[in-house]
Order: structure tokens, then C-alpha cells, then sequence
């Protein structure tokens, strides 16, 4: 997986001139390069091949609801947060196929799908993406492992970006992802600029990542680099457009079951499932098997699937949880409590975009603190 | 997430939708299972659906099967050599042998009898380890009773007590008619030292966990068998939480004390 | 078995606990012991409830009967529970059969004389009809939870 970082691995300075030459070494080693373009009036994640696909002197705004770019004032290639897409695409994509079956002597023959799983690099990897893709690894390759998600996973090269411009909807300081992107990461990259001069400062994450810098042009970093590099992240922080407070988020939440607050976000959200599609680390899927007309073929296949749909809990003929209340509070109680029992950790990373891609904009922040500011008489069934 | 062919080398009718399965590994030996965990079944296709083990021998496994959608359906209607398919096993089962040295209690409603039939084989296979056993049943009416040769069996035996009733019934049934946690309070054990394993309907289990309470049975010595939609079981679709814990892998055997909480409220 | 050994068994019974003394004297008082063959009717729809039973061994079975289905059993009343629940209930008539399906031993209470105490000691008709409200809010809830018929799969509503 992600070796340890070379021994000594000080930091390194790119030219953005020479950034091409980046997307080049990882194109030459048999890598597809994803990254950030602007399709359709936002920035989404895609294949790109060459500095000026991404979203040049581009910036995004971001609110409950609200998605818009606006130009800058600079030409920064990384002037901007999260658009409506994550790399859970890559990793775990939306539909894929598990097996095929085919009808045979000895009643059917199996023929399992996973081959050869493609290598990405991901060049923009945000602090809070990359957190998400951590926090994803937890779910597919723990007690049983995802041939799909390990097999990319384990190939993916990550180019990190520490954010110099969090939108509106930003909170990865409270949840401790960012804005400096790591551990975790292949390469780093902190966009520099200053004047004339734009640079990127670069700190190497693995064996692998130094020896894709290692064939780029590159020169040393001086501390004022470094220092500015740490100016950006600083500058960053503070310019969070949400937080939220979590050291007691569990137990206010496994206490809130019967909160009022459920029924007030009942009457606004629309169970659309955009948020659970938009989260980087929702992970819910559905398995179908599917037949050819003549009944002799099959296909297993896996999709996304949202915890929001009526069906996803269907048992019986009717659904555990009908109501929409039910739903929100089963997709927020999970994500910010039952998913640290679950897995150890928060399964939200603060990069905002279920606020921003709400139809209705729904802020997961402002529920929390309106469960905590009103203290509810009934908690989970107990005294 | 790749079945395994497995035949159909025995088929018995248990009641008109229900059937048990005999299923025997086309290449390689039968699983090793826990009493309480369960495969994934497939009809080929038609889809999966999660069944219990009901039982095993002879290098088979047996799984009882009720036909309530397409799946169920298509399952039940295999016939002696159909090759189905099989994943498995799944789950956190009974755990038996956490049991060892106390009485323990089995209370089974309806088709709930079929994942606990392996516990009580299990128990009866080390009887000397247990203390006194109880095995309590409740079933719709007479017709509707499961593994009757086994329940015939389990009577006989002078170190078992075997308590059944049912909801309604004709003339012809001499046995107890009523709600099965009826019979809780009279069931030979010791509230103190008893590990009590319930499986049924849900609101059948919560009735009959509180008659244990009621009796004394500390709520972590009550194990319940949940049940939540699934489709991968492998913890990875997300469809079958309930609460914390996935139905799939932390269950579907889950302590009571863990799981009342939850089971008080609607829509969890 | 005289009034004294019904006392005592009363006494042991939870169907009487925390009645005082008196209350337990009177009530052993209108006791007797009886006995049924299999087979036998201990009461029939219909008749007057004049007796209570507290079942010291054996099985009754509470039935309906049906014209096209023959006898339905909706209840079975066993060691150390109580039968009878109309002789508190005017017009203290008997809404179901009960019948021994075994032999059965039980004490019968006579309930005309137990109304009549009660009708003159509030307090001890309190503490009985208590107890009887007690095992029919437990009949009550069995009856509705076997109305769901959770062991089908057919879905009730």
C-alpha cells in the first residue's frame, strides 16, 4: 500500500511550468491522470492531460444549495475547494460488475468479473479527500476485502493540494482533515504564489512518490518556501465558511432519536439522495442479478445506492423506515455517530458538499447544533 | 461474492410454503458453521436471500427455506439435483459454548425454530457441559410445527424439558394453547445462571426477552437473532445497520442488553 | 382437604398475595376441592359463573365452539393458574367452554359468595377485582399479539 516516506525526504519546489512534466511522468508509467476540469459549469474530476485542462484561475462559491465559479483575479490552478464530485468514483465505481453466470450441466457456470483493475493518479487530492479515501478503506478492505476497491487502491498514486481557498460550505478543520492534506498521500503539492513567481512547494509521501519527483525538474526549498507554504494552510483555516463541534457528537446523537429536530429537517429535506451521492464517503450499495431474454446468461452487478430510498429497507414487502424523519436521522446519525462504533473514526470529513448540493440546503452543521442547543426530554428508550 | 454450486441432495416439505433444503458442495467439503449464522442462497437467476443453517450431516447442509418473494420462491421449488447457489457462512452465530456450565433457555416462535434447531443439537451434543435445558416453542397451530421428528426426540430425552404451545387449535392438540412467553414463567432454569437464546418475529422476541427479564435473566445473558434487509453480507452495502451494529457481521446474533435500546424505538 | 390446607395453598398462590388474613380465611371459607376427568366440562357458555378455580395440576382448555370447524382451543389454563373471569362481570354468565384435557385437580371458589363479600367490603372488592384485572390485562395482551398472526407471513392491515 502507501510505503513510508524516504528517510530525510525534505522538501522540494516545482515550477509551474514545469507541473506538465509531472502530468507526463505519471502518463509514462502507465498511470490515467484524473484530475479537476470544468465540465458543464463546474469543476469535476476526469481525465486530464496537461496543465491547462484544470480549472485555471477559477474559483468556486459555495453555499447551502449554491454552486457557482467565478473568475479570480490570479491565474492559481488550485484557487478553489470541492466541486459535486469525489474520487469514490475511481475507487469504488457507481455500477460494477461482480460475476456473470451462465446456465450449464452441473445447473450454471460462474465467471467472476474482477480483472485487472486500472491505475489512476489522482492529482488534487484535498486534505478532506484524502481523509475520505481513508476513511473508505476502512469499510472495503477490512474483515472482508473488495477485490474492486483494493485492486485500484492499492494502484492509485496520490498527488495531494493543501487548499489556499476553502468555499462556503468548508469545515475540515473541525473535523480534523485538513486543510493540510496527509498522512496518506504519494506526492504533496502547496501552490505558491508570489508576484511573478509561481511555484509549488512538494513533500514526498513514498518510495514511489520520490521517484516520480525525482524524474521531473525539481529544486530545493528554502524556508521562506516553507514558511509560505504553512502561511497558505494557516490562511486557510481561518477561513472555514462552517464548523461544527464534535468531541461529544456520539453520545448527543445516540441520545437524540426521538429529537423534535427530526421532524423539523423532515419537512424541509426531499430524500432526494443527493448528499449520499455527492459524500465522499457514503459507501452504500445495492446488488442486483440480472437476465439476458433467453434466461440462459446472468450478470451480478453492484450500484450505488442511497440509505434515503424508500426501498433500501425494505423488509417483508414494506420499509423499516417509510419516513423520510426516519431516513435523515438514519443517514446522519450514521455518518457522525454508529460510523465511529462501526469504524473508528467519523465517517464525515467536513468537505461540505452535502451542504452545498442540497436542493433544499440542508446544513448537517446547523442540525447538530440545533440538536445540542435543545436538549431533548426523550432520548434513545432509556430513563 | 462468487456462489459456490452446491445440490440439492435432499428435499422436505416442512409445511406448504416452507421447505428444508439438503445441500451438498459440488467440488470440496461443506462449510464449517456456528448454530446462528447463516448463507447467502442463490437461485440462479432470480437473486440471493439470507437463510439460516437449520442443520447439517452426512457432508450436507440444511437450510429451511419459507417462500415470500421470487427468491424464496425459486428456492423452494428446487427439486432433488438442482445445483443452487451458496456463499457463506455469515454472521456472529448463538455461541453456544459461552453457555457452558449454565442452564440455558431456547425460545423459538414460528419459523425462529429453524436457526436455533443447531444450538439445540449443539447443546445435545455436550449435554454433561450444560446445566438444565429448556426448550420453549410457540407455533401457529399443531399443523404448523417444525422438525416435529426432532421435537418427538427432544421430549423423549429425560435432560431436556420441551414446552409447546400454540395460538389456536382443534380438539385434537392436548398441549398448551397460548402466547409462548406463557410459558417462560413456569420453564425449569435458573434466572441467575441461564443464557437464554430467543429467535421469531421481532415483536415476538421483545415480548418473550421481557417475560425472561420479569423472571430475572440478566438482559446480557439474552440473545436475540435480528433481521434486516441484506444484500452483500459482507458488512460493505450498508442495508442491513441497525444502529451501530451491521446485521450481517455483528449479528445477526446480538445481546439483548445491547440491542433494547434500539428495539423500543420506531423506524431505527 | 380442609379449609386450613386451602388457606395455606392460597396463601402460596400469587394470584393472592397481599391479601391480609381475614381476606384469605373468608376466601378459603367459599373454597373447595374438586376434581376433573379428561374430557370433563368444567363450564359451559352460557351457564352461570358461579365459581372461580385456581388449577393445582392438570390442563383445561378454554373453547368456542364452532358449527363447521368443531371445538376451537383459544386458551389453555394450567398448574397454578387461575380460570374464570365472568363470575366479577354481570350478568356473571360464562362466555366460553372449559374443558380438562387431562386429569385436573383444582380448588373452586364459590363466586356468589365472594360477590356478596364484596358488595360489603369495599376494600377486599378492590383487591380482587386488582387481581383479576391483572390476569386479564395478561390474557388480553396474549390474545392480541396471537391476533397478529406473527408467525404467517400474510400481513395483518
Amino acid at each position: 500500500m502507501v510505503s513510508q516516506p524516504p528517510a530525510g525526504a525534505a522538501s522540494r519546489l516545482v515550477e509551474r511550468s514545469d507541473l506538465n512534466a509531472l502530468i507526463g511522468a505519471l502518463r509514462d508509467r502507465g498511470y490515467a491522470v484524473v484530475g479537476p476540469t470544468i465540465r458543464d459549469d463546474a469543476i469535476v474530476y476526469a481525465e486530464i492531460v496537461g496543465v491547462d485542462d484544470l480549472p485555471v484561475g477559477w474559483t468556486d462559491e459555495q453555499d447551502g444549495g449554491t454552486y457557482r465559479l467565478r473568475r479570480r483575479d490570479d491565474d492559481a490552478l488550485f484557487g478553489y475547494a470541492v466541486g459535486p464530485q469525489s474520487w469514490k468514483q475511481f475507487l469504488f465505481p457507481p455500477r460494477t460488475l461482480l460475476m456473470r453466470a451462465r446456465r450449464g450441466e452441473d445447473g450454471f457456470d460462474v465467471e467472476p468479473a474482477n480483472g485487472e483493475q486500472p491505475a489512476f493518479a489522482f492529482l488534487g487530492v484535498r486534505g478532506c479527500e484524502l481523509a475520505a479515501i481513508q476513511t473508505q478503506d476502512r469499510v472495503f478492505m477490512s474483515a472482508y476485502a473488495d477485490p474492486t476497491y483494493a485492486g485500484r487502491r492499492s494502484g492509485a498514486f496520490i498527488v495531494a493540494v493543501d487548499c489556499s481557498t476553502p468555499a462556503g460550505t468548508c469545515f475540515c478543520t473541525s473535523m480534523g482533515t485538513g486543510p493540510k492534506a496527509g498522512p496518506g498521500y504519494d506526492l504533496s503539492l502547496t501552490e505558491l504564489m508570489d508576484g511573478d513567481a509561481h511555484r509549488f512547494l512538494v513533500e514526498v509521501g513514498t518510495e514511489r512518490g520520490a521517484e516520480v519527483l525525482a524524474a521531473i525538474p525539481h529544486g530545493p526549498a528554502a524556508p521562506a518556501d516553507e514558511r509560505a507554504a504553512a502561511a497558505v494552510v494557516e490562511c486557510a483555516a481561518a477561513s472555514m465558511g462552517r464548523q461544527m463541534r464534535t468531541d461529544d457528537i456520539k453520545e448527543l446523537l445516540y441520545a437524540s432519536y426521538e429529537h423534535p429536530r427530526w421532524d423539523d429537517v423532515a419537512s424541509r429535506c426531499l430524500a432526494c439522495a443527493n448528499c449520499t451521492m455527492v459524500c465522499p464517503t457514503c459507501f452504500c450499495s445495492t446488488v442486483e442479478d440480472t437476465t439476458d431474454l433467453t434466461g440462459e446468461h446472468t450478470e451480478r452487478w453492484r450500484s450505488w445506492d442511497s440509505c434515503f430510498t424508500l426501498d433500501f429497507s425494505e423488509m417483508g414487502g414494506s420499509a423499516v423506515r417509510g419516513t423520510t424523519r426516519s431516513r435523515y436521522r438514519q443517514w446522519m446519525t450514521h455518518k457522525l455517530a454508529t460510523w465511529i462504533d462501526q469504524f473508528g473514526t467519523s465517517g464525515c470529513v467536513g468537505c461540505g458538499r452535502c451542504i452545498t448540493w442540497c436542493p433544499v440546503g440542508i446544513d448537517i452543521t446547523e442540525e447538530v447544533r440545533a440538536i445540542r442547543e435543545q436538549p431533548s426530554q426523550m432520548a434513545s428508550g432509556e430513563e | 461474492m462468487i456462489p459456490r454450486r452446491f445440490r440439492v441432495a435432499a428435499r422436505r416439505r416442512e409445511l406448504a410454503d416452507t421447505v428444508t433444503l439438503g445441500l451438498e458442495p459440488l467440488d470440496g467439503e461443506p462449510p464449517q458453521f456456528s448454530p446462528g449464522q447463516f448463507d447467502m442462497l442463490y437461485a440462479f437467476g432470480v437473486g440471493e436471500a439470507a437463510i439460516s443453517f437449520s442443520g447439517a450431516g452426512d457432508g450436507r447442509v440444511e437450510h429451511t427455506v419459507r417462500a415470500v418473494g421470487a427468491v424464496t420462491r425459486a428456492l423452494c421449488a428446487t427439486r432433488r439435483g438442482d445445483v443452487l447457489g451458496v456463499r457463506g457462512p455469515f454472521g456472529a452465530g448463538w455461541d453456544v459454548e459461552s453457555a457452558e456450565g449454565a442452564d440455558v433457555v431456547i425460545v423459538a416462535g414460528g419459523l425462529g425454530l429453524a436457526p436455533l434447531r443447531p444450538a439445540v443439537q449443539a447443546l445435545l451434543a455436550r449435554r454433561e457441559r450444560y446445566g438444565r435445558i429448556a426448550v420453549i416453542i410457540g407455533a401457529r397451530s399443531p399443523s404448523a410445527l417444525l422438525f416435529r421428528r426432532d421435537l418427538a426426540a427432544w421430549s423423549a430425552r429425560a435432560d431436556v424439558d420441551v414446552a409447546v404451545t400454540v395460538d389456536a387449535a382443534g380438539r385434537d392438540w392436548r398441549g398448551d394453547v397460548g402466547l409462548v412467553t406463557e410459558l417462560i414463567p413456569r420453564a425449569p432454569f435458573d434466572p441467575a445462571d441461564t443464557i437464554a437464546l430467543i429467535c421469531g418475529p421481532e415483536i415476538m422476541m421483545r415480548f418473550a426477552a421481557a417475560a425472561l427479564l420479569e423472571r430475572g435473566v440478566s438482559p446480557s445473558a439474552i440473545r436475540i437473532s435480528m433481521e434486516r434487509n441484506m444484500k452483500c453480507a459482507i458488512g460493505h452495502c450498508g442495508h442491513c445497520q441497525f444502529g451501530p451494529d451491521f446485521v450481517c457481521s455483528d449479528g445477526p446474533v446480538l445481546a439483548f442488553d445491547r440491542v433494547a435500546p434500539l428495539l423500543t424505538l420506531r423506524e431505527v | 382437604m380442609t379449609t386450613s390446607d386451602i388457606r395455606d395453598l392460597l396463601g402460596r398462590h400469587a394470584f393472592f398475595a397481599g391479601l391480609d388474613e381475614a381476606a384469605l380465611e373468608f376466601i378459603a371459607g367459599c373454597g373447595a376441592n374438586v376434581r376433573f376427568a379428561a374430557g370433563d366440562y368444567v363450564f359451559r357458555q352460557g351457564e352461570p359463573a358461579d365459581e372461580f378455580y385456581v388449577i393445582r395440576a392438570g390442563r383445561v382448555a378454554v373453547e368456542i365452539a364452532s358449527p363447521d370447524r368443531g371445538p376451537l382451543v383459544i386458551d389453555t389454563v394450567g398448574e397454578g393458574e387461575t380460570l374464570g373471569v365472568s363470575w366479577l362481570f354481570p350478568p356473571y354468565r360464562c362466555q366460553f367452554d372449559a374443558r380438562a384435557v387431562e386429569l385436573t385437580r383444582a380448588v373452586s371458589l364459590d363466586a356468589v359468595c365472594l360477590r356478596a363479600k364484596c358488595e360489603e367490603d369495599p376494600r377486599l372488592g378492590f383487591a380482587l377485582m386488582q387481581r383479576v384485572a391483572g390476569v386479564m390485562r395478561q390474557r388480553m395482551q396474549s390474545a392480541r399479539i396471537r391476533l397478529l398472526d406473527l408467525y404467517s407471513h400474510a400481513r395483518v392491515g
